[in-house]
């Protein structure tokens, strides 16, 4: 999200989902969206059945590369190349936008001399992608009245993440595809309130509403409305939390539904360091990877037991309603922290949780118009939400971006932070299934979901199976240089030669064993999209 | 039979989805034929969105460590041996020595509390959620 802050000032899909349907040309780049996001994919494939042009960019032939107009099957890494070759040929051919670049941008000159500095030549090479294809993509893509860019964790998730996403950006303001209804710019969010999360200020920079905590004008406000003095200096990230390996500067932690024991990369030291912790209170559903460690776990009521609202990803504040009351003992979490905090001396007595949020719109400008009371009935409200006549936002950047002008940050490619060698000759790619989810805490309590996908896969291409003599089904031991696991090779030409794919919603197979904790500098995303691996039979 | 419409838990769709409820517990769950996202529709997450809701290994009762193995306890014994816990290292490490995680599957509502905790009891900006994971 550090990547469209800066350029357009905020980090969040500039469309509805139901827009995505209209566009003339949609650009998947780095999202597996009819596995993570049905919901999406099905507009992607009706507006193809439409006549829309579909271009995906993916190192992977996933299902929605095989209903693709044009599949560039760009080499892992190499999406910064791949756009600004793009940029370069739009350029070229003089297809931008000139009236939009210089009314509704700043920093033009600086892409456009990158972009001269571009051989087209070189990028053929490092995205392997020949130079007619993406040509023609950037054709398709500039000359379009309407089209989208749908991106996702195949972006975010590499040590260049935020140059990635700001490359993406660029490209869009070069052609104009922003301000409209059905184009912009559409990171897709994998979990239900990921953007709420941000939004709420549980990050370790900024209150609510991305005000920053390092700005005396911020704190004060939130100082006077809480009655207490806060800190000045921005916290750590999770990454810097869950990896000092317990030694650090971290010596309590208290884990509110997460479990990084199994979704955090390296996850070998992110156990050390758990582990070495004085103290771990854990709240969640059930006893998670994460939970087995810890002094105290608290047992969660879930979605079904409590009330509240989530936002989705594209902005739309939406009530989840109680349908029975909590099981057993279990607590909604809102109680738990109360009860802590009444403890520790700062009560914090709400009645309900619409109380809760007429603070939240007190203090949220983007919120400042979303009431429970609004929310009972329609379909929600999408942020900004400016009070409470006012209708909500179903496209973002209308006339003016949030920042004003949309900056243009000229990006250069970076390579991958770790690159296949003799000892590590694959490259390892992981991600999700259809029928699973995240580390598996709900859906693996599924059946039906269970019967479906019950254990990882490893997708390995047949021509690097043949060189390893491995067949379809066998066990194969899966090793980087941060650990190994075994898990079944499954024999397909989704994955290229070289590359291998799998996924991390199994604690038999525990992927982030090997994954890589190096991180993008800026927004601390960690390259789950690439580490060096080798593959082996499992001796009987 | 009571059907009771809210917000799919799984991914950033956001599907509007209702649950259906029966002598106390969730048995089914079926797409909202308006809801602007889900129009009538839901992915194979979705349509089983009830199964793990009464799911026999879900925690019913806090739990604490003691002598090695975590052992079912009171609400007000966990509670107390948490403040007492986070009090001490506050105390001995200063407040930057706690970190909190939050949750991207958690409520806004839940999401806010969680943050002023942190920031106004506890007294750091240790915190974070797995938005980049």
């Amino acid at each position: 999200m550090a990547g469209l802050a800066t350029t357009f000032g905020s980090g969040a899909m500039t469309n509805s989902i139901n827009e995505i349907e209209q566009a003339q040309v949609i650009l998947a780049v780095g999202t597996n969206t009819t596995e993570a996001h049905p919901q999406v994919a099905r507009r992607m494939l009706d507006a193809v059945d439409r006549g829309a042009k579909l271009i995906v960019i993916d190192p992977r032939r996933t299902r929605l590369a095989e209903c693709a107009t044009l599949h560039l099957a760009i080499r892992p890494g190499s999406d910064i190349a791949l756009l600004n070759g793009m940029m370069r040929i739009i350029l070229d051919e003089n297809l931008h936008d000139d009236l939009f670049i210089e009314m509704r941008t700043e920093n033009f000159l600086a892409l456009r001399d990158m972009l001269y500095r571009v051989d087209l030549a070189e990028v053929e090479v490092e995205t392997g992608v020949p130079r007619d294809r993406i040509a023609s993509a950037a054709r398709l893509y500039a000359r379009a009245q309407k089209a989208v860019i749908c991106y996702c964790l195949g972006i975010t998730q590499h040590i260049c993440g935020t140059d990635n996403v700001q490359s993406i950006a660029n490209l869009a303001m070069l052609t104009g595809h922003v301000e409209k209804e059905w184009t912009g710019v559409d990171p897709l969010r994998g979990q239900n309130n990921v953007q709420g999360a941000c939004d709420m200020g549980a990050l370790p920079s900024v209150y609510p509403s991305y005000q920053p905590v390092a700005d005396p004008t911020f704190r004060r406000k939130f100082e006077q409305a809480w009655g207490v003095t806060l800190p000045e200096q921005p916290g750590l990230t999770l990454l810097d939390m869950t990896h000092s390996g317990g030694q650090g500067a971290i010596r309590g932690m208290y884990i509110m539904g997460e479990n990084p024991m199994l979704s955090d990369p390296d996850a070998t030291k992110v156990e050390a360091t758990l582990r070495g912790l004085d103290f771990l209170a854990v709240s969640d559903l059930f006893l998670t990877e994460t939970a087995q460690l810890a002094h105290v776990v608290f047992p969660a009521a879930s979605f079904a037991e409590k009330t509240g609202t989530v936002t989705n990803s594209e902005r739309r504040v939406q009530l989840i309603r109680q349908v029975i009351p909590p099981l057993g003992e279990t607590w909604p979490d809102s109680d738990t922290i109360m009860a802590l905090a009444a403890r520790l001396g700062y009560p914090m007595p709400y009645e309900s949780q619409a109380e809760v949020m007429e603070e939240i719109a007190l203090l949220t400008p983007i919120y400042s118009g979303i009431f429970h009371d609004r929310l009972e009935t329609g379909w929600g409200l999408q942020w900004p939400c400016w009070g409470r006549e006012h209708p909500g936002t179903p496209f973002l950047h209308k006339y003016y971006f949030t920042r004003g002008k949309g900056h243009f940050v000229p990006a250069q490619p970076i390579p991958a932070s770790e690159l296949p060698d003799d000892d590590f000759p694959l490259l390892l790619n992981t991600g999700r299934v259809y029928h699973q989810y995240h580390t598996g805490t709900m859906s693996r309590q599924c059946p039906t979901l269970t019967r479906e996908a019950d254990r990882a896969l490893l997708q390995l291409n047949p021509a690097d199976a043949k060189g390893l003599a491995i067949r379809q089904g066998e066990m194969v031991r899966l090793t980087s240089r941060r650990g190994s696991i075994e898990l079944a090779a499954s024999l397909t030409e989704e994955v290229t030669a070289g590359s291998v794919y799998t996924t991390f919603h199994f604690h038999e197979a525990p992927i982030n064993r090997l994954t890589t904790a190096a991180a993008d500098p800026k927004a601390k995303c960690p390259e789950y999209k690439i580490c060096a691996v080798r593959v082996e039979k499992v001796s009987p | 039979m009571r059907e009771v419409l809210t917000t799919c838990v799984y991914c950033g769709c956001g599907c509007g989805v209702y649950l259906r409820e029966e002598g106390g517990r969730v048995v089914g769950a079926t797409a909202s034929r308006n809801h602007p996202v889900s129009r009538g529709n839901l992915c194979v997450k979705g349509w089983h969105l009830h199964e793990f809701i009464h799911d026999p290994a879900r925690l019913t009762t806090p739990l604490l460590r003691k002598n090695g193995t975590l052992t079912p306890v009171s609400w007000d014994e966990a509670l107390d041996y948490t403040t007492a816990a986070l009090g001490r290292l506050k105390a001995d490490h200063g407040p930057d020595s706690l970190g909190v995680l939050a949750s991207a599957k958690c409520t806004n509502e839940e999401n806010y509390l969680l943050q002023k905790f942190t920031r106004a009891v506890l007294g750091t900006n240790n915190i974070d959620h797995c938005a980049r994971l």
